[in-house]
């Protein structure tokens, strides 16, 4: 398992593996939003929690695509499929290869993000604990969409409108929960509810994902 | 005598075609009655004026909508666990009424609230539901187009269809935490029993839903007949080329 | 622990392509499967890896015990050529590598990046991860595609070796390895239409 988290990150770090690509984007469609909605700084600030909230969410749909296509391209989920690794453990290690290379590097980007859509001082907090809270299950949910649409060609379109519906629980209550630490509520009910999400998809997605990866390997 | 035989292609389509003149009959029956004895029959309620109307039809959709999920799910747990082809077909046929059935809730609601609360749309957890509803419709229709072979789109479309009911219902609770909305309580609470609605508007609701349940049973079945159909010449076709 | 396939029949795209398929690969032996394009090799040796259900039939002794190698060789062109090994043999809970290498002459070749290697070299590369796996059954599919003659006897020598060692091998190919192996021919194993053979479409007929 170990060694293949390893390659995976080896992949991602090489030149061509796409790590960075989600946080260029994060970045730009942050950058984007002021040019779209007007600079005034009392209207980003409401808005600020929701945009870094979808601009992560969307960042992290956009790097699915590679996630399981290529090692079905070249034969690896093959290999893999045939390997004493059971195939729920090789989708778990993917999805987290995922969030290491997706997810946590928008957790850390966020706050700088925050800065530049006039975040509010009480929201920083709340943004980065539902975003770390969060994004693991976009990672999870993800995969299960990447491994429905691996056989299928050109199926990255199909995926987006797969995944997107599947996030609905995980964007309502993390944009809650940073929405309400922002105008400084307590977002803590939210946010175990997140928490509640991302430990239940942890748990039970791989089996679905590994489940429909066989068929699709078939 | 098990109910399983009818998963025989043949079996199956022998009774759905006796049982459908029937169910075509009935369905048109009572909905018509429904509608008619509905729209001019009842009297205009006293705080929606005529516009309250528009629930025989809005409410039999969304109940109807929300079914046809419900018989997708079964027919789709069926398919994993005993792998009847027909059980599978019947899911894929079910979700293109289904679709319609959740559109229709969405326009006829969107034409209800544009002259009570004011507004064609708001983010209201019922509707919000609805619109999550279809977006889910919409992607379990799209992955059955998109595979070539039927049986392996079947999996992945029977999976799809699970683990989106499990997060159709986190999607309804999430909602309802993120905003209490304007709709008003629904019309038929199965589990308390009482009744919102009086008995004047009651009735032709009840016999319109029933007719809107009988018209997807029967459009669920004459598009399972197609299906099968569909799979047969496939099949025919298979095996000639392979003979070849 | 033999290979034993007993009245195996696969389907391709939900029609039958072969039934009633029985043979026994035993230890230090190897088996090489013969047929016209399109009879069926890839689904049978897909089946006996496990990658898909067989319609009917047994399958004995393939679990946890094959090592297979398809069509495409699972490479990354981005790792080198000990990096993609070492991956391999990590996952299959083995840790030797040197041995796979200097049986196809990729020693001067080890820190190349797998991208840069030629169609063979990449092939010789694909049939050494099969070395760094530890398990006895060898289920290979076309497995000297664009090798040269070297190659081929590099290929030749290593299956060999591994039989010496109590291996079994079940080899798809046109060609003659000089193998000292048995010959099984698929091509009256073909499904014949009547019969009642389970296939997804069967129910609709």
């Amino acid at each position: 398992m170990i060694a293949l988290l390893r390659r995976d990150l080896m992949l991602a770090f090489r030149a061509g593996g796409g790590f960075g690509l989600g946080l260029a984007f994060f970045l730009i469609v942050t950058v984007l939003v002021p040019f779209s909605v007007g600079p005034q700084s009392d209207l980003l600030s409401t808005i600020a929690p929701g945009v870094l909230w979808l601009g992560a969410l969307l960042a992290c749909l956009l790097s699915l695509d590679r996630l399981l296509a290529l090692d079905f391209e070249d034969g690896t989920l093959d290999l893999l499929a045939t390997a004493p690794l059971p195939l729920e453990a090789a989708l778990s290690i993917k999805a987290l290869s995922h969030w290491l290379t997706t997810g946590l590097p928008l957790v850390i980007a966020a706050p700088v993000l925050g800065v530049m859509l006039n975040l509010a001082p009480a929201g920083f907090i709340w943004v980065i604990a539902s975003l770390a809270l969060g994004t693991p299950a976009l990672s999870v949910i993800g995969t299960f969409g990447a491994a429905l649409t691996v056989g299928i060609k050109r199926g990255g379109l199909l995926m987006s409108l797969l995944v997107l519906p599947l996030y609905v629980p995980t964007l309502i209550f993390g944009a809650e929960a940073a929405r309400r630490g922002a105008i400084g509520l307590d977002g803590t009910t939210p946010l175990i509810l997140l928490a509640g999400i991302t430990l239940g998809t942890i748990a039970l997605m791989p089996f679905a994902s590994a489940a429909v990866l066989r068929m699709t390997l078939r | 005598m098990s109910l399983w035989e009818y998963a025989n292609p043949v079996k199956f389509l022998g009774l759905s075609a006796r049982l459908q003149p029937y169910l075509w009959a009935a369905a048109g029956l009572c909905v018509t009655v429904g509608l008619v004895w509905g729209f001019f029959w009842t009297p205009d309620d006293f705080r929606q004026g005529s516009t309250v109307k528009i629930i025989y039809l809005h409410v039999p959709a969304a109940l109807m909508a929300i079914n046809a999920w419900f018989m997708m799910l079964v027919t789709s747990l069926i398919w994993l666990v005993r792998r009847h082809h027909v059980s599978a077909l019947a899911a894929k046929a079910a979700a293109p009424v289904g679709i319609t059935m959740t559109l229709i809730a969405l326009v006829t609601g969107a034409i209800w609230g544009q002259p009570m609360w004011g507004t064609w749309w708001a983010w209201d957890p019922r509707l919000t539901s609805f619109l999550i509803l279809f977006l889910f419709y919409l992607g379990y229709i799209a992955l059955w187009e998109a595979i070539d072979d039927p049986d392996t789109a079947a999996d992945l479309t029977s999976v799809l269809c699970l683990v989106g009911s499990v997060f159709a219902v986190l999607s309804r609770y999430a909602v309802n935490f993120w905003n209490q909305g304007l709709h008003q309580g629904t019309s038929v609470p199965v589990a308390t029993g009482g009744r919102t609605v009086a008995d004047v508007f009651w009735y032709p609701l009840l016999i319109s839903m029933v007719g809107f349940g009988l018209l997807f049973l029967a459009l669920v079945l004459y598009r399972t007949g197609t299906e099968i159909r569909l799979r047969r010449s496939r099949a025919l076709l298979a095996r000639s080329r392979g003979d070849a | 622990m033999a290979l034993c396939i007993q009245g195996v029949a696969v389907a391709r795209g939900g029609v039958p392509v072969l039934s009633g398929v029985s043979f026994t690969v035993a230890p230090g032996t190897a088996l090489i499967l013969r047929g016209p394009n399109g009879a069926g090799k890839t689904t049978l040796l897909r089946t006996i890896a496990g990658l898909q259900p067989p319609l009917s039939g047994r399958i004995d002794g393939a679990e946890e015990t094959i090592a297979y190698a398809g069509h495409a060789d699972g490479l990354k062109a981005m790792l080198s050529v000990t990096e993609n090994l070492t991956f391999w043999a990590q996952v299959f809970g083995q840790s030797d590598i040197d041995a796979a290498l200097a049986a196809y002459q990729l020693d001067p070749l080890a820190d190349r990046l797998a991208g840069t290697l030629s169609a063979g070299q990449k092939r010789r590369l694909g049939l050494a991860r099969l070395m760094v796996t530890g398990r006895p059954i060898w289920v290979l599919d076309e497995p000297t595609v664009s090798l040269d003659a070297q190659a081929v006897a590099m290929f030749a020598q290593a299956v060999t070796a591994h039989l010496a060692a109590g291996g079994m091998a079940l080899i798809a190919t046109h060609i003659d390895l000089g193998l000292n192996a048995e010959t099984f021919d698929i091509t009256p194993y073909r499904a014949q239409p009547e019969q009642r053979s389970g296939a997804s479409d069967e129910a609709f007929l």
